[in-house]
């Protein structure tokens, strides 16, 4: 027994020394790649606020957009719409996407329909966003009939959210054990109530992490908006659904397509309010996401 | 019906050591049935599979009424498949079929149109591993219930049940704190108060005592012997000490087929067949 161990072992080569030191040089080499991504973004975040900060006052905020006259040039009427696009793609897209999930993971069978519809749902959400303002252009403002409208921008936006809040809220749901549902099935619970009371709450943080991250990347989104021929230097606020609108992506776009120099500092100070919405809503995210792990008890 | 039932019991319960049925000296038997009176559940001819793979075949058993029956036999005999379908928790296993027939009450739980729902309220279940909700401990006995429509007092419903499981003096002061602040050896007997709490019929537990301690084994064979009483148990063990101590009858499994089933006494004393002798003296298995 003891000799056959020895034999054995003299059969292995550990060779410490040198897997740890290409642990070493693997771990460096990520160490530097990630530095770079890290020094790249501080160069553009630098950049925008050393053009644009000193541009950011109350006026910036109040006033509405000039192709004029840089000095008095505000962006109200973008971070309104900005602001209208928001609600409406976070109330189109939510009920919607998380109802697609929960039918999807908790009710449709699992066929060859129902993982075809999967496969799909991933692809749309890597369809370029383009391609929704093309299909928002041909259904909603011309088939519906809704015109350049902020629900048009509104619907458009939610289309595009569609298939990452789907695909965030049922992963959230695919995290919560098996064990639950039984346990709560067992004691006679039909599926609504097991999903209601039980499925839902433990995936929540994991479904709003996946909406918050979304509609922050809607909102930043200028292309779908300018193929629907949302206009700029819009000098009042939607007071309604069907109102025109800007957004402020788009209203940054067309300062920095502007001639002057004035204007890209004003393009620049509308980034960093861009980022100031941006930038908040994802922290917040992230907290939700590491309170959910902190509390995460299976 | 019920009501008749239960004013059998105390009758029965005077011949609690003597064997239910008394087996007749002719070789190998399989299946022996109980006077439909005092069955709860009856599988007939039960197959169930994964797919094509047939993981029970055509077993017929006899659930008697206020009595622990344990199911044994080695990992992979089927033996949680089978106590699953007895509530049609199978129906969660999109692969799982079954053939053949289960009656509850004398009712085919498998025909169609059959609701689950609510034969999941009188039979109730617990699992291997603890599985209490991600909420408090008052609110994971008090919400099968709730949803049940109960009519009592919630309040006194946990305490019954918490002291039931024999759970209550170590979490009286606690009620609500989270289920998962709790021991394993404490979860499980949350999860049983939580299935009692329900009043079931039946209860169904697979290996409730795998994760736990002797002492909180212990615990819950106590729990076990006092609950036959009001309910009708179902035990799926892999302890054979276990089976023998807590429990009437034992049916005894082997690659999805049931082997033997006899009075607990009758099958670790004088089994009638070789491969259930094998297994209880630990040759296999
Ligand atoms: N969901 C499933 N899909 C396919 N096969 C399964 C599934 N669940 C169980 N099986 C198979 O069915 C057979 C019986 O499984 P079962 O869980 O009933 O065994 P068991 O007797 O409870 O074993 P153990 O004592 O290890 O818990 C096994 O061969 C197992 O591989
Ligand atoms: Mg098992």
């Amino acid at each position: 027994m003891t000799g056959a161990t020895a034999v054995s072992s003299s059969l292995f080569m550990p060779r410490v020394q040198r897997r740890r030191r290409s642990g070493r040089a693997f771990e460096l080499l990520c160490m530097l790649l990630s530095l770079f991504g890290l020094a790249f973004l501080a160069v553009l975040i630098g950049r925008v606020l050393w053009e644009g900060a000193s541009w950011i006052s109350v006026k910036f905020l109040t006033n509405f957009p000039s192709q004029m006259f840089p000095e008095n040039a505000g962006i109200k009427s973008a971070l309104w719409g900005t602001i209208w696009l928001m609600a409406i793609t976070t109330l189109t897209a939510v009920p919607i996407g998380v109802a697609a999930a929960v039918y999807l993971e908790e009710y449709a069978p699992r066929n060859r329909l129902t993982k075809l519809i999967h496969f799909n749902i991933t692809n749309l959400a890597g369809v370029p966003s383009i391609v929704y303002g093309i299909l928002g252009l041909a259904v909603f403002v011309r088939w519906f009939r809704l015109d350049r409208s902020v629900l048009s921008g509104g619907l458009i936006l939610c289309l595009l959210v569609l298939p990452v809040v789907t695909i965030a809220s049922r992963e959230a749901l695919l995290a919560v054990p098996k064990s639950i549902r039984e346990a709560a099935y067992a004691l006679g619970a039909t599926r609504w109530q097991t999903v209601r009371w039980h499925v839902l709450p433990a995936a929540l943080p994991g479904i709003m992490t996946g909406i918050i991250l979304a509609v922050s990347r809607a909102i930043g989104e200028a292309a779908p908006l300018i193929i629907i021929g949302a206009v700029t230097y819009v000098a009042f606020v939607p007071t309604g659904p069907l109102d025109y609108f800007t957004a402020l992506p788009i209203q940054i776009y067309a300062w920095t397509d502007a001639s002057q120099p004035e204007f890209h500092h004003l393009a620049a100070a509308g980034i960093i309010v861009l980022l100031g919405i941006l930038l908040p809503m994802n922290a917040v995210a992230v907290a939700v996401r590491a309170s959910q792990q902190r509390k995460k008890l299976w | 019906m019920v009501k008749v039932l239960e004013s059998e019991a105390p009758a029965r319960r005077v011949a609690l050591d003597l064997p239910l049925v008394r087996i007749p000296d002719r070789g190998p038997q399989r299946e022996h049935a109980l006077p439909s009176s005092e069955r709860v559940i009856r599988a007939e001819q039960l197959t169930i599979r994964y797919g094509t793979f047939a993981a029970v075949r055509e077993v017929t058993l006899d659930i008697p009424s206020h009595r622990v029956t344990a199911i044994i036999g080695p990992s992979g005999c089927g033996k949680s498949t089978l106590l699953r379908a007895m509530n049609r928790m199978n129906d969660f296993v999109p692969s799982a079929s079954v053939a053949g027939k289960l009656f509850f009450r004398g009712e085919d739980i498998y025909r169609p149109g059959f609701d689950p729902v609510e034969l999941r309220r009188r039979i109730g279940m617990v699992f291997q591993k603890p599985n209490p909700f991600p909420k408090s401990i008052a609110k994971n006995v008090s919400w099968g219930a709730a949803i049940n429509g109960y009519q009592g007092n919630l309040d006194d419903l946990v305490e019954r049940a918490l002291h039931q499981a024999a759970l209550w003096d170590e979490v009286k002061d606690k009620l609500d704190d989270n289920a998962y602040t709790l021991s394993g050896g404490q979860q499980q007997r949350l999860c049983i108060a939580r299935a009692i709490a329900l009043q079931p019929e039946v209860l169904l537990m697979d290996e409730p005592c795998s994760a736990l301690d002797p002492i909180a084994t212990a615990r819950i064979e106590d729990l076990i012997d006092q609950l036959k009483a009001q309910y009708t148990v179902v035990l799926v063990t892999h302890n054979m000490q276990q089976a023998a101590r807590v429990s009437d009858r034992t049916a005894f499994m082997y690659m999805g087929e049931l082997i033997e089933v006899d009075d607990t006494t009758v099958i670790f004393t004088k089994p009638t067949q070789k491969k259930t002798q094998d297994y209880i003296t630990g040759r296999f298995g």
